[in-house]
């Protein structure tokens, strides 16, 4: 298995040698891989810490998955769009979008909240595989209009059981598609290994669907930024989708509420701990002398500061005005919304009197 | 006037051909809507004068067509799908309700997808199971969709036009049974608003609510009930979600009373909703309950005991009898 697994990047931080896959960042983009990686795993953990204390309702950890996020995430131009699951934390950091957002999805303040078209990265998407079929149709309409643009869809070893991705799978292929389906491969759907979703290793899915496929090593950020840009290339020139299943491991549990004792040896995920994403990219920074102890600790005291900042987003947040309850379920209108609407506001009104709000 | 006698089937290609000459980013997408024009032709030579890309043969796959028009609405288009039947619309209810129902207000209004899902539905026409349901309730519990049915060649066109130039998703039930019926369509006529009832036939004695293919089985009613005396009022919905109740409400205080038919089971049919509301707003102009008449509480039957099964013209004589009796 390990012959098939593109890897740029050893768990020791040495680079390695590619036959078909390179990349050679500058030493400030290695820095900023590494910053990427380290700010996602900050706020991850910062939301975890929120959600202990009661501030967030849940929170789907991306413990482990910095590097295939950030490397795919780095691999995007600015006018691609990405689809996400719900745990691409570290993707949105890198497509700007307003950390408040994600948080007042798992406080329960919205239910997503953010324009897609702002930083060209839709909706988390909590059922399954839905958002495959978006991305392929997004990337379609692409394809229509002509545009240099790709589509990047994210989803999990789980979500690859789902129909939707089987057809999301088939209509970007038949339909040449500018698509990248991004897999991270994280081991674990909740308490399901891998073995319960499939027999074959994920990426080679896509050779039945007549797109090519490949495993890269989803703890190397390195390899991952490298795949990916292969991909949105391949896929750029009009020749169909293509399949990158991220190699990765979830370290923490599924969300805030599992508990991955349960269904999983602490030997395993120690294994992987040893191939901790930053740690090797850190290594190599070092021993190729890219960044000093007082970057380092800068970078600390940042990935500090934007911890304090998501306390104070989710300590500071508004519980949302009842009202909008009733706002954009429709564009054009719709007579009930409006009806109820009317009797709520009454309802509310009706308590004015007594002094108190409901 | 550009006034044509039309098959309501061939309305609703003119509309879609309409749609496509005004909006370059009206789609149509479904299964074998290309070249073959769909299996009732009511896309019929769209594909040869819009080309592939805007007439597109889907691949079998139900959900991916929903799904993927979710996409091209995200992209900027306004994609009209065909689902081939009835029957098959559920592979793609989770898109429908989970993602396309729900993703403008999850957005916050910054999302919005104007599709049509196009579905011929209901029985008639002999057909084997799976081909002939009324699945209009399941989708007008769902909040974010809105749902429409035509009864007319001209109500067809118009209404196929208004649900392309929506911004909200659209599932358009065509009464497959009526594909065949013509009647005058004015393609400059300035349309009536989309989700408001019409009334078909003025009476006083009864009010008959209905939509799609079941208004041309209470006219046919009201022309009976007149043979014994009886003036009965046909009112077309058009629109099931929204409900015009303002409509049938202004008719029950005139008539007293209410029956009302569909195909669709009668058990948490639209028709339990009509009754409910009607009931509260109509509570001391009513002579009788509201009654209901529809399809029975078990799977849509073989072709050969349909008409047993479905809404005729006695059925309808009969609510209407015994709601006069009260």
């Amino acid at each position: 298995m390990t012959t098939e697994l593109v890897q740029l990047l050893t768990p020791e931080g040495r680079r390695v040698h590619h036959p078909e896959y390179a990349v050679d960042p500058s030493a400030a983009e290695l820095r900023g891989l590494h910053r990427d990686m380290v700010l996602a795993r900050r706020l991850d953990a910062e939301a975890v810490t929120l959600q202990r204390q009661g501030e967030l309702a849940l929170w789907p950890s991306l413990l482990g998955q910095e590097a295939a996020q950030i490397g795919s995430a780095r691999a995007l131009r600015p006018k691609d769009h990405a689809f996400p699951s719900y745990r691409e934390h570290g993707v949105a950091l890198v497509r700007n979008l307003d950390p408040a957002h994600l948080l007042s999805l798992f406080r329960g303040a919205s239910n997503g909240s953010w324009d897609p078209a702002e930083n060209n990265f839709h909706l988390y998407t909590l059922v399954i595989g839905s958002q495959a079929l978006h991305a392929t149709g997004y990337a379609m309409g692409v394809a229509k209009d002509g545009a240099d643009t790709a589509v990047i869809g994210y989803f999990g070893d789980g979500a690859s059981s789902q129909g939707d991705v089987a057809e999301a799978f088939t209509f970007g292929a038949v339909y040449d598609a500018p698509i990248v389906f991004f897999c991270q491969n994280n081991q674990w759907a909740i308490s399901e290994p891998t073995e319960r979703q499939t027999r074959v290793p994920l990426y080679r899915r896509a050779a039945g669907f007549g797109f090519p496929g490949v495993r890269v090593d989803g703890n190397d950020v390195l390899a991952c930024l490298a795949v990916t840009r292969a991909a949105l290339d391949h896929v750029r020139t009009g020749s169909g989708p293509m399949l990158v299943e991220a190699f990765t491991y979830r370290m923490g549990a599924h969300t805030t509420s599992d508990d991955p004792t349960k269904y999983r040896d602490e030997a395993e995920v120690e294994e992987w701990r040893a191939k901790d994403p930053i740690l090797r990219l850190r290594r190599l920074l070092e021993r190729e002398g890219h960044a000093d102890e007082d970057w380092f600790a800068a970078l600390d005291e940042e990935a500090e500061t934007l911890g304090r900042r998501v306390r104070e987003i989710v300590r500071t947040m508004p519980d949302p005005d009842p009202s909008v309850m009733f706002e954009n379920v429709y564009a054009d209108g719709h007579a009930l919304v409006d009806e109820e609407r009317a009797r709520f506001a009454a309802y509310q009104e009706s308590f004015a009197d007594a002094g108190r709000s409901n | 006037m550009v006034t044509k006698s039309l098959p309501l089937a061939k309305a609703l290609n003119e509309a879609l051909r309409a749609a496509l000459e005004s909006d370059p980013k009206v789609l149509l997408m479904g299964e074998d809507i290309g070249k073959l024009g769909g299996v009732f032709r009511v896309t019929d030579g769209l594909q040869k004068d819009f080309g592939e890309s805007r007439v597109m043969d889907s691949p079998l796959a139900e959900s991916g067509i929903v799904g993927t028009a979710i996409g091209l609405a995200l992209r900027g288009y306004r994609p009209v799908v065909e689902i081939q039947f009835d029957g098959f619309v559920f592979p793609a209810y989770d898109q429908i309700v989970t993602q396309l129902a729900k993703m403008p207000a999850r957005s916050q209004g910054k999302v919005r997808l104007p599709v049509v899902i196009r579905i011929p539905y209901g029985g008639g026409i002999g057909a084997v199971e799976h081909h002939s349901e009324s699945p209009e309730a399941l989708f007008a519990h769902v909040a974010g969709l809105k749902i429409v049915s035509p009864s007319t060649p001209s109500d067809a066109y118009w209404m196929l036009r208004q649900a392309i130039e929506s911004d909200d998703p659209v599932i358009f039930f065509e009464p497959k049974r009526r594909y065949w019926d013509k009647g005058e369509v004015d393609t400059e006529a300035v349309p009536g608003e989309l989700h408001k009832a019409q009334v078909a036939r003025e009476g006083t004695d009864l009010t008959l609510a209905a939509y799609g293919p079941m208004v041309k089985t209470c006219l046919q009613a009201a022309v009976a009930a007149e043979e014994e005396g009886r003036s009965i009022e046909v009112v077309d919905l058009r629109s099931v979600s929204p409900i015009d109740f303002d409509t049938i409400q202004a008719s029950v205080e005139k008539t007293g009373r209410l029956v009302v038919v569909h195909e669709a089971p009668v058990f948490f049919g639209s028709g339990a909703e009509i009754a409910a509301r009607i009931t509260e707003r109509c509570f001391h102009h009513l002579e009788a309950p509201v009654l209901r008449v529809g399809g029975y509480h078990a799977p849509y039957p073989p072709a050969r005991l349909e008409e047993e099964y479905l809404p005729g013209l006695d059925r309808v004589l009969d609510a209407v009898d015994r709601s006069l009796a009260y």
